[in-house]
């Protein structure tokens, strides 16, 4: 299959970047997105260009390290697949795929396709977390939790923090991240104990770096674990309860 | 194979001590946990940490460190800490927590660990995962891991391959990722206090050793390029495993070997390097362009059931060949554990049919996993709510369904058994050099049992290393860490740059990939599932020839001072190409079968790996080649010999 790739190159963060035209004539359906790229660079390579940066890691949909937007979607054609699992199949032979960097005004591009998505991981340092020590939690089976709530709070947990809700949003909000991370730990026993601290303090983290909810929902779209899309409200949600009590839990 | 052929490669070294507590095995922690010395919280802040790497146990002993008050500096080539591979583990987490009546305990759980790693492991090590590994479920669920609860509200268990309990602790099919991202979180949380220093995007490329000390880390900076030192008092890899040196393997494209590499060239062992596990259940290739293969659970064993076509060369789809024309070959040769054998055995199995003819899909290169017949017995909504992840996973990469048409799976090189050769401590054979998770040994001796790697990663790095590195700081209470205008620091860090610099100016011809795939193909011939020892020297000279060829013709784009993954892979490469001589010659040296580690030429009468108790009950500590002497240019082989008291040495026996 014959496809054309216009590529988003741009040497740094402060670089003019362009679309650059390659084509790729061996595309086969069975090829992910992320090893079309590889077959570019292989082709870049072999004619002694610089070759295109992007990032992946485990290529098996759970690290979050992949992310670009092709033809304006985060991640690629399929809703709720990350680019390691987006094929070729999904196009056809003659068609020109747009690659480029996750757009959003919190990710600065570093290098080609390669966002700085560290805002993210702000956000979590500002109160994503439990407050508890190696060695000291009770008994995991002394805390009772039913298997509904545990379930729910997988649903939540199982963000693989790409971006791509980031990437979606056209205010480039970081509300299902946020949001996720604020129900799943409001689930648990012990994260239970911070929930009105974390909420007023995560909240204030992204709205510090990322931008106010769309609430048009393409996030939830775009999100490769399927994060649900009431995440958006549980950060208001969050946040008026813990305005309201004035506790830390 | 002739005496003098292994004596002209490596040179037999000395006996080396484990430092295990002259007490029974069941009782070395807790006398080791007595004797170990302790530094005042006071005092702990006055202490630098390196930790390199921030997988399982990485983020653990870096936030558990932290939360006891060191000072801790935590590195990792990725953008956060929460994307190491640990992450992509699915099944569960060993923990013999015993609440069932199915007779669990920690004396099973060590039998169950030594036996499936065929005596090739440290008993007393296993011990202490056992020990420890009790409360990591309450931790991990503690600090955000939402583990599946039955509806009475207890947790949740379910049984993996090897045992006959019920001890897996388990989120869906990623628990992984559930204890991955709790650890990072709880490294987080130690970030935002003050105690760990994260550096990301930066990766290790060498071990700064002084007075046969470590000291400190040479590290590059993946996006200014900017290569620099840092100093501390103690330094803690966990790096993961070098299973990529296969080139195509279940590991992250960026899970790789230098961390490790590069402190055994500065003196740290490295231990029994030729373990490595293959996964029965894996992905096939589909394409020459697939660039990795793909882990699908070994959970599945439970109701797939494996056959491969009894014709050669049988291309008709898998539905049109009626049940007398297929051979469910595991259930055939192993009717007592079926399709259900350990992952060595299992993957041996398969590798054979399809080297034999009896291949499938386009490539020939896989067997089948089908559920048609749980489908029948159970129902399609049961298996659905078993396996569906797994099922979408399966579509999504392949397109097929597998409630329609039988998986096609393939084994895969999946986990290093082998790794640092590290003491009872964990330190390595250079003081104040320590190692958690897969990057060091120990516990899994020839084969790792399904759902043990998680428990290692959190039992080091939560509840091991916390107490062993102090009791290795408090001898150095005062001292100060290591001037970066030591002479020590100063040549590594020339050294790193010559290397660099080295990559960079050759105008060679191929990319490094190119050369990662030639060696991957060389290690799959010769040292994957099974080793012919006669064919192991060439497969040295193979390697050698390639690394050669790899400092001529290695072209590297672009230049060192910027962003540059042409000149991260050449870097990663290079090393593995003399990793890849010593696992050969590991292989080659290891004059019997264990576990993973299948000699064609010791076989039992009925095919099965045939240890040699007598000569090999021992792990084998290489130490880097000599420069100068007799025995220049060759490994040595050292050897900590294994003593199993509780756990007595006898056959595995599947059938």
């Amino acid at each position: 299959m014959r496809l054309i790739l216009e590529v988003w190159r741009q040497a740094s963060p402060q670089a003019q970047g362009h679309f650059e035209p390659y084509e790729i004539a061996d595309a086969r359906e069975e090829m992910s997105l992320l090893e079309l790229l590889d077959r570019l660079n292989h082709q870049l390579i072999e004619a002694n260009q610089d070759p295109v940066a992007f990032e992946s890691d485990c290529r098996e949909g759970i690290c979050g390290t992949c992310g670009i937007d092709v033809n304006g979607t985060p991640h690629g054609p399929e809703d709720n697949v990350p680019a390691c699992g987006q094929h070729v199949r999904s196009f056809h032979d003659g068609d020109t795929v747009r690659i480029e960097p996750f757009r959003a005004a919190g990710f600065t591009i570093i290098r080609d396709l390669i966002v700085d998505r560290t805002g993210l991981d702000r956000i979590i340092q500002a109160g994503g977390t439990v407050a508890v020590d190696a060695g000291t939690a009770m008994d995991a089976d002394s805390v009772l939790v039913t298997h509904e709530q545990s379930e729910q709070a997988l649903d939540f947990a199982a963000c693989i923090g790409c971006g791509a809700c980031v990437s979606a949003c056209p205010n480039g909000a970081a509300y299902l991240f946020t949001g996720a991370k604020l129900k799943h730990l409001s689930l648990m026993p012990h994260g239970r104990m911070e929930r009105g601290k974390r909420a007023v303090s995560m909240v204030a983290q992204m709205e510090h770096e990322f931008g106010p909810c769309s609430q048009i929902g393409e996030c939830a779209l775009a999100c490769p674990a399927g994060v649900p899309l009431s995440a958006i409200a549980t950060v208001n949600a969050e946040r008026l309860r813990a305005m309201l009590r004035h506790r830390d839990n | 194979m002739a005496e003098t052929d292994i004596d002209a490669l490596r040179v037999v070294g000395r006996e080396i001590d484990g430092h295990v507590p002259d007490v029974a095995p069941a009782l070395a922690w807790e006398d080791r946990l007595l004797h170990y010395n302790l530094v005042n919280p006071s005092n702990r802040r006055g202490f630098t940490i390196i930790v390199v790497g921030t997988g399982l146990a990485g983020a653990a002993a870096a936030a558990a460190l932290g939360e006891l008050g060191y000072n801790v500096e935590v590195f990792t080539y990725h953008d956060m800490p929460r994307r190491a591979h640990s992450v992509a583990a699915q099944g569960g987490v060993n923990s013999p927590r015993s609440r069932k009546v199915d007779n669990d305990s920690i004396e099973r759980f060590v039998k169950d660990t030594i036996k499936g790693g065929d005596f090739r492991g440290r008993e007393a090590d296993a011990f202490r995962l056992g020990q420890e590994g009790v409360r990591v479920i309450d931790h991990m669920q503690a600090i955000g891991a939402p583990f599946a609860r039955e509806y009475g509200g207890q947790l949740a268990t379910r049984s993996f391959g090897g045992v006959q309990v019920s001890r897996t602790y388990y989120t869906r099919g990623q628990t992984g990722q559930q204890l991955e991202i709790a650890s990072a979180h709880a490294l987080s949380r130690q970030v935002a206090a003050g105690t760990c220093h994260l550096h990301a995007r930066q990766e290790m490329l060498d071990l700064i050793v002084k007075d046969g000390r470590a000291c400190g880390i040479v590290v590059r900076d993946l996006v200014s390029g900017a290569v620099r030192a840092m100093t501390a008092h103690a330094v803690i890899l966990a790096t993961g495993g070098y299973g990529n040196i296969y080139y195509k393997a279940t590991l992250a494209k960026n899970s790789n070997a230098t961390a490790i590499w590069r402190a055994h060239k500065r003196g740290a062992y490295f231990a029994n390097p030729a373990f490595v596990q293959i996964h029965p259940t894996a992905l096939p290739l589909m394409s020459q362009w697939q660039s990795k293969k793909i882990l699908m659970s070994e959970s599945l064993r439970n109701d797939g059931r494996i056959w491969a076509p009894k014709a050669k060369g049988d291309t008709r789809d898998p539905n049109a060949i009626p049940e007398d024309e297929r051979d469910y070959f595991l259930e055939r040769r192993y009717p007592a554990f079926g399709n259900l054998v350990p992952r060595d055995v299992a993957s041996r199995n398969i590798r054979e049919r399809i080297d034999a003819g009896y291949g499938v899909g386009p490539l020939a290169n896989a067997v089948y996993l089908d559920f048609r017949d749980a489908i029948g017995r159970l129902g399609r909504s049961v298996v659905r709510e078993r396996y569906s992840n797994l099922f979408d996973m399966y579509t999504e990469q392949t397109g097929e369904d597998p409630f329609t048409t039988p998986m096609r799976i393939a084994p895969s090189v999946h986990f290093t058994m082998g790794g640092l050769w590290s003491d009872f401590d964990m330190m390595t054979s250079i003081p104040g050099l320590f190692v958690g998770g897969e990057c060091g040994w120990s516990y899994h001796g020839a084969n790792r049992l399904g759902a043990n790697s998680l428990l290692s990663g959190c039992v080091d790095g939560w509840f091991t290393l916390p107490y062993s590195v102090p009791n290795y700081l408090a001898g150095y209470l005062g001292e100060p860490v290591l001037p970066l205008d030591d002479p020590a620091v100063t040549e590594t860090l020339a050294e790193v740059e010559a290397r660099t610099q080295r990559l960079t100016a050759n105008k060679g011809i191929h990319g490094p990939d190119y050369f990662a795939e030639r060696l991957g193909g060389i290690l799959d011939v010769y040292a994957s599932v099974s080793r012919n020892p006669a064919d192991l020297p060439g497969a040295i000279r193979e390697i050698r020839a390639l690394r050669d060829q790899f400092w001529r013709e290695v072209k590297v784009i672009g230049t060192a001072d910027r962003l540059n993954q042409e000149l991260e892979t050449a870097g990663r490469v290079a090393d593995y190409l003399e990793l890849a001589e010593l696992l050969v010659l590991d292989a080659l040296d290891r004059d019997e079968s264990a576990g993973a580690h299948f000699r064609t030429d010791h076989v039992t009468p009925d095919g099965e790996a045939m240890r040699d108790d007598d000569h090999w009950t021992f792990v084998s500590a290489w130490q880097a080649p000599p420069t100068t002497g007799p025995g220049a240019g060759k490994p040595i082989r050292n050897y900590e010999p294994l003593v199993f008291t509780a756990v007595p040495l006898q056959q595995r026996n599947y059938k």
